[in-house]
């Protein structure tokens, strides 16, 4: 209770000098995890639209970066409207994103041969306007690129995503460099919750909000996303069933 | 520097008329008979035609004494060229904005900036191959730094293509033959009289000497060859094309100017599509210089489009790929593919935002060169036959995947053998050799038994996959499976292999 109120005087705050400063009075929507202890870190109580978000994989998870790739289609699949996947490595297997709620026929791929075609296409996506969200999986990402796509972002109110994947694990030094992005996140994956059988349980993930614009860093384990993309803060117990209805869950 | 695509067409008469009835049996030679006063002779043979010893040239009846069940047609040059213009029209909507006719039997276009939506090149040249190939067309193409280049190989090779990589025109053209320099048939053989043989000889010899007895064509064919001289590709036009343009008595250069006659040009030419009820869906934008080159930048669109808003986008992207080179004499945008659109009531501002048609977006994604696409479902157990591309503007569909068992977000693209420990028949196994990291697996989940497909390939009849999901104890879970049963050595190899990470 006493965190909200502070929020609330933080941001009415914040709305009055942005007035003062006399830049374009947005109203900046939020999309929340509904994971309280998340959304509470967070400024604004939830990942800003209008923003681009980092997202990488850890530990051997940065080649492949499956997780960071689940946990962005899980954001994409709670947004309303297209979303524009942009990748050089067509490697992207769509059912488990189906799973993860994300229906194809919102999800338009556009596929380039070269790293910086990804880039022009996130910027002239997020450009556009109207869309869900934006995904570009990309290796390398300069100050001045992440800050155009973080205009961009501003400018239509959609959602950026990069999901930071690179060709060799010893590349991902380059998670380190500074961007524009306004948050940035690390998805490692943790053993999966134990099942009173023997089998694979939900898949649980360690999150590390590593920057936050404006915010504070964090980290959870959580549940990996169910089939409406959500996460769920995860007591690494036999809690929680991997689907949100019991018939699926037989497996 | 261009890059200019030549096509030859060695046996289009009897091609022709093969296509035209088909019902002639497809090893009957055919010969067709050209007629030059009373002379009677063969102006094409086909293959079978040439086999049996029928030589282009040859008196028709000597022809006929050759070979009894020769079919012999007479020529007929003018329905000849209305089939190569057809074909050249087809080229131009298909390949390049600049496409002309070659001389009586070939195709030429200007592929600059062209090719790496086909693949490159070398992918580009088998794909026409492939295409002329599908329509019964005998053709043979070359690609290389110049018209001349690219014609006289076109005509000089045995192969399907040839490539002639950037700058080494020299060396690909100076041992093939004189009469490939598309020089008048006269001076051909005086050259010959005089002992020139190849193109080589006669580039190395002096020019003044050539020039006084021949005049100035042959220096010219060789500068066009070597690209001294530019030699532009007057591209072919149709009347049914819609076309506007803007010539300036004073050359522009400038970007912003360019932008925006180009800009006004969208407009009038959408004024034209509307005045006719059609939207383009191939759209030309042909630069004429005052050096009397061309350059041409071509924009695609997913749907029928009448939109200025959305055509000027699509060559506001590019008009920096414009090169003003001394100054631009000549805008003109063609419309060179378009179908009937109807006017459709627009989303009002009432229904929500969230409806935006974003096919303007993919238009710009499309012409950039990006593959653009969306995956679509297909009823398969076979995991990397589970879905297929689908074009990013094509409707909705309704079903979606039905699977009961998690799958990989990451998907190998072939799978990779690993080395396991595991007792068979269906237990999983108790550690993981992949990439040189060896994993203990924690926990696992399966088998998940996938047949083969006996309809797709009778080598599946009886192949079978079991699918595990295993974790190691750092918490990374994979896919892998082992190919066959576990039991019986026909249903597979029994070696194991990865296919795919989860998250």
């Amino acid at each position: 209770m006493q965190q909200t109120a502070t929020n609330a005087t933080i941001s009415e705050l914040r709305d009055r000098i942005q007035h003062l400063e006399g830049g374009p009075v947005r109203t900046r929507k939020m999309l929340p995890f509904g994971v309280p202890a998340i959304d509470g870190v967070l400024p604004g109580g939830g990942l800003a639209y209008g923003a681009l978000h980092e997202v990488a994989g850890g530990g051997t998870g940065t080649v492949d970066g499956a997780a960071a790739a689940l946990f962005v289609a899980g954001i994409a699949a709670r947004t309303r409207g297209k979303i524009v996947w942009c990748l050089t490595r067509p490697d992207l297997f769509f059912p488990a994103l189906a799973q993860a709620g994300l229906q194809a026929n919102r999800v338009v791929f556009v596929e380039s041969d070269k790293e910086e075609d990804v880039l022009a296409n996130m910027q002239e996506a997020l450009g556009y306007g109207g869309l869900g969200a934006v995904v570009g999986e990309i290796v390398r990402l300069p100050m001045t690129a992440s800050r155009r796509l973080q205009l961009a972002a501003e400018k239509t109110g959609t959602i950026g995503l990069a999901v930071r994947r690179w060709r060799r694990q010893s590349e991902a030094n380059d998670f380190g460099q500074p961007t524009a992005s306004t948050t940035r996140w690390r998805v490692s994956v943790l053993p999966s919750e134990e099942l009173p059988v023997p089998g694979v349980g939900r898949p649980r993930w360690l999150l590390e909000l590593m920057r936050s614009r404006a915010g504070e860093c964090a980290e959870f384990a959580v549940g990996a996303c169910d089939d409406k993309g959500r996460i769920h803060l995860s007591a690494g117990s036999a809690h929680g069933s991997h689907s949100s209805s019991r018939s699926l869950a037989a497996g | 520097m261009t890059r200019v695509v030549s096509i030859y067409l060695p046996d289009l008469p009897t091609d022709r008329i093969r296509r035209a009835d088909p019902s002639l049996p497809a090893d009957q030679p055919i010969a067709v008979i050209a007629r030059s006063g009373a002379k009677r002779w063969v102006s094409s043979a086909d293959v079978a035609a040439r086999k049996a010893g029928v030589r282009v040239g040859m008196a028709a009846a000597k022809a006929q004494a050759l070979f009894q069940g020769l079919t012999m047609i007479d020529a007929d040059p003018v329905a000849d060229a209305q089939a190569l213009e057809r074909i050249t029209l087809w080229a131009l909507t298909q390949y390049s904005p600049i496409v002309a006719i070659d001389a009586l039997d070939g195709i030429v276009m200007d592929t600059e900036g062209a090719d790496h939506l086909q693949g490159g090149e070398e992918s580009m040249l088998i794909g026409i191959a492939n295409r002329f190939r599908g329509k019964a067309l005998t053709a043979r193409i070359a690609i290389a730094d110049t018209w001349g280049a690219a014609h006289a190989c076109a005509r000089a090779i045995r192969r399907e293509t040839v490539v002639v990589p950037r700058g080494e025109t020299v060396r690909a053209v100076e041992r093939l033959p004189i009469s490939l320099l598309r020089l008048p048939e006269k001076i051909v053989g005086d050259l010959r009289t005089l002992g020139f043989q190849s193109i080589g000889e006669l580039s190395a010899t002096p020019r003044a000497p050539l020039a006084l007895r021949f005049g100035p064509e042959i220096g010219r064919r060789l500068d066009q060859m070597f690209a001294h001289l530019a030699e532009p590709i007057d591209p072919i036009r149709s009347l049914e094309f819609l076309e506007v343009s803007r010539s300036f008595a004073e050359p522009i250069g400038a970007a912003e100017t360019i932008d925006k006659y180009v800009g006004r040009l969208v407009v009038q030419l959408c004024d034209a599509l509307q005045r006719q009820g059609l939207g383009a869906r191939r759209i030309d934008l042909i630069v004429e210089k005052v050096d009397g080159t061309r350059q041409a930048i071509r924009a695609g669109t997913a749907k029928p489009a009448r939109d200025v808003a959305w055509l000027t986008k699509l060559f506001r992207d590019r008009t920096e790929k414009i090169e003003p080179g001394f100054g631009i004499e000549k805008l003109s945008l063609v419309a060179v593919m378009s179908e009937p659109l109807a006017e459709t009531q627009r989303s009002s501002s009432l229904i929500e935002e969230d409806t935006r048609d974003i096919v303007p977006l993919i238009d710009v994604f499309g012409n950039r060169g990006s593959r653009v696409y969306r995956v679509a479902p297909v009823a398969s157990d076979v995991p990397e036959r589970s879905l297929h591309r689908i074009a990013a503007a094509s409707d909705d569909i309704d079903v979606s995947w039905s699977h009961h068992w998690r799958r990989p977000v990451r998907l190998l693209l072939h799978p990779e053998l690993i080395e396991v420990i595991a007792l068979l028949p269906d237990h999983p196994p108790v550690s993981v050799t992949w990439r040189g990291k060896r994993r203990k697996v924690k926990r696992a989940d399966g088998p998940e038994r996938i047949f083969g497909e006996w309809w797709q390939r009778t080598s599946e009849w009886v192949a079978v996959r079991d699918y595990f999901v295993i974790e190691d104890d750092t918490g990374e879970r994979l896919w892998i499976y082992r190919s066959g049963d576990g039991v019986d050595a026909a249903t597979g190899s029994h070696r194991w292999f990865i296919h795919g990470i989860f998250a």
